[in-house]
């Protein structure tokens, strides 16, 4: 995992420092820019040393939290540290509505194979990973904030508040939820159908059905509990999927999370904010995979590692 | 052959994506309007008989636009899915045939990009490199090659131990007269499914980063600005961000349907699964 972090860092370093342009000139004042402020403000950003020097102090100071924002001189560990819980709660809230809708869609999908509802299904998980996220955002925005007024089209809060509220939050979650769990729910409900029809096919189904018990207890009990499992395999193949998506919804519906924040640090080339950012999200990305990898291991006693 | 003229999603999906790359090819014949052609009084003009997808902030006929979009969308889509064909099977070949360190050092790389979160990825890149098409389309079809790589590196360990390569081998073959002659034909049909599969996703990037401003540069009509152009203007005007998205929702749909009917026909033993 370690080497995974550093070749992470080392090619997003890459792709940073060998950007054209001069970062010094794009933060200064060009109305203020004379030669010995340029000279002196090259040496503060340590614009001058060369590229693997850079890169150990830019990573030294990552990893002591001391690495600061362009911009705002902020420390980017703070600037993160404020927007995670809204990059969270949004990523948890799209996860759940993935996994129980997406669950809900494939087993009533599985149940009755080829039948209209199995039709219905398979278009609506079609459709539902071929959705672009950013016009989804804003044909829900139409739907429910224009016309409707049913719903807040952005923010995360009213305005006269600051509080980390549940229920005033609850209302400018909705379409955020719903944008960004579509796509999990999609792939989510493919996969537990092909799972279910694979598991309705072995004898010990057919064990549980010979043996008298109610189809409602030999789908819930014996189908969907084996059939579950695999789901969590997807999850890490989903998360950098789950990450990209963030980072348009928080755009759209103006969200103060890490994907805003990114966005933001792009358009105004603050450097140290996207390099942290990238390799926080990708260490997010390993760290996933090795849990989904335990959690496996723990979930079905045949796989063993090692 | 049969089958996949018989199967319903490749004949469904294959017809829309025709009409969609007829009305690519042919957009300055189909197109009623020049899609630059600003009239003012015409701003924010609801879909009528003279426009029927109505007219944006500058009076430009969005049908238009939508028609002439569709160049940058499968442009964009299709050829950064060749790149990402070319480098992934590269790749995969190499690793899956050269094993050892070949492989280890390969596969760390995979290892590597496909931790990073791509579209995140690709913002800052675009942002930094700038868009012209050809940058954009290299990017778009580098960022995605470690999953082709992944999906042929195990196709080729799945043909590595056949009697049919030990046979080339043991007559002495070269390893170059093994991978090209007897490995990539066998990786043909899954190629072309993960192929199909892909270009839907490399649309929808496309179309994200234009949403940032991000894809390739105005006055070009792409779907994806003209989404993020009527972003402003929902509660007035509709039209402008609706139908272009739904040009882009009927192509990825497409493209998928199609690459669902490929996997089945090529692979009928999980076809009930798909």
């Amino acid at each position: 995992m370690i080497p995974l972090v550093i070749g992470i860092s080392v090619l997003s370093y890459a792709i940073i420092i060998l950007a054209p342009g001069d970062p010094a000139k794009l933060l200064a004042d060009p109305e203020k820019l004379t030669a010995e402020s340029y000279i002196s403000m090259r040496a503060e950003l340590g614009l001058d040393d060369p590229g693997p020097v850079r890169y150990l102090k830019t990573m030294s100071s990552l990893f002591t939290g001391e690495l600061r924002s362009f911009r705002t001189q902020q420390r980017v560990v703070d600037a993160i540290g404020e927007r995670l819980p809204t990059s969270l709660s949004l990523g948890i809230l799209a996860i759940l509505f993935g996994l129980v809708f997406g669950t809900l869609i494939g087993a009533i999908q599985a149940i009755k194979p080829y039948s209209r509802l199995d039709d219905i299904g398979t278009l609506l998980s079609l459709t539902g990973f071929s959705l672009p996220h950013f016009w989804f955002a804003l044909m829900l925005v139409l739907l429910f904030g224009v016309h409707l007024r049913w719903l807040p089209t952005s923010g995360i809060r009213p305005v006269t508040s600051s509080s980390w509220n549940p229920l005033e939050m609850a209302p400018y979650l909705v379409m955020p939820t719903i944008v960004l769990g579509t796509g999990l729910l999609a792939y989510v409900a493919r996969f537990v159908r092909s799972s279910m029809l694979d598991a309705l096919g072995q004898d010990y189904v057919r064990t549980a059905r010979s043996k008298g018990l109610h189809e409602v207890a030999v789908i819930i009990r014996h189908v969907l509990r084996t059939s579950l499992l695999p789901v969590i395999t997807i999850a890490g193949f989903l998360l950098p999927l789950l990450i990209g998506g963030a980072v348009v919804v928080e755009y759209v519906f103006a969200l103060p999370g890490m994907g805003r924040l990114a966005v933001d640090a792009v358009f105004a080339r603050d450097y140290p904010v996207i390099l942290t950012i990238t390799i926080f999200s990708s260490i997010a990305v390993i760290v996933g995979n090795l849990v989904a990898d335990v959690l496996y291991a723990v979930a079905d006693p045949r796989i063993r590692y090692g | 052959m049969l089958r996949l003229a018989t199967n319903e999603r490749v004949v469904v999906g294959c017809s829309a994506l025709l009409a969609t790359f007829l009305a690519a090819v042919f957009a300055a014949q189909l197109a009623p309007y020049d899609p630059n052609a600003q009239v003012l009084a015409a701003r924010f003009g609801p879909p009528n008989f003279a426009h029927l997808f109505g007219s944006d902030q500058l009076g430009r006929d969005v049908l238009s636009r939508v028609i002439w979009g569709s160049r940058v969308s499968l442009g964009v889509g299709f050829s950064s899915v060749l790149i990402t064909i070319v480098i992934g099977t590269a790749i995969g070949i190499a690793a899956g045939y050269g094993g050892g360190w070949i492989d280890g050092a390969l596969m760390r790389l995979v290892d590597v990009v496909i931790s990073i979160p791509v579209f995140m990825l690709l913002l800052t890149i675009v942002a930094i490199y700038g868009s012209n098409v050809a940058l954009l389309i290299t990017f778009i079809g580098l960022s995605a090659f470690p999953g082709a790589a992944r999906i042929v590196r195990a196709e080729v360990l799945s043909l590595m131990p056949r009697e049919f390569i030990t046979a080339s081998r043991v007559i002495g073959s070269s390893p170059w007269r093994i991978m090209v002659r007897h490995i990539l034909p066998n990786l043909v049909p899954i190629i072309v499914v993960s192929a199909t599969l892909r270009v839907g996703a490399a649309i929808l990037t496309e179309a994200g980063l234009s949403y940032f401003g991000l894809g390739v540069p105005p006055p070009a009509p792409t779907w994806g600005g003209m989404v993020a152009d009527g972003r402003t203007s929902l509660d007035l005007a509709w039209w402008v961000s609706t139908f272009p998205g739904i040009a882009l929702l009927v192509v990825v749909i497409a493209t998928n349907l199609v690459g669902d009917g490929l996997r089945d026909v090529f692979d009928p033993r999980r076809a009930h699964l798909a």
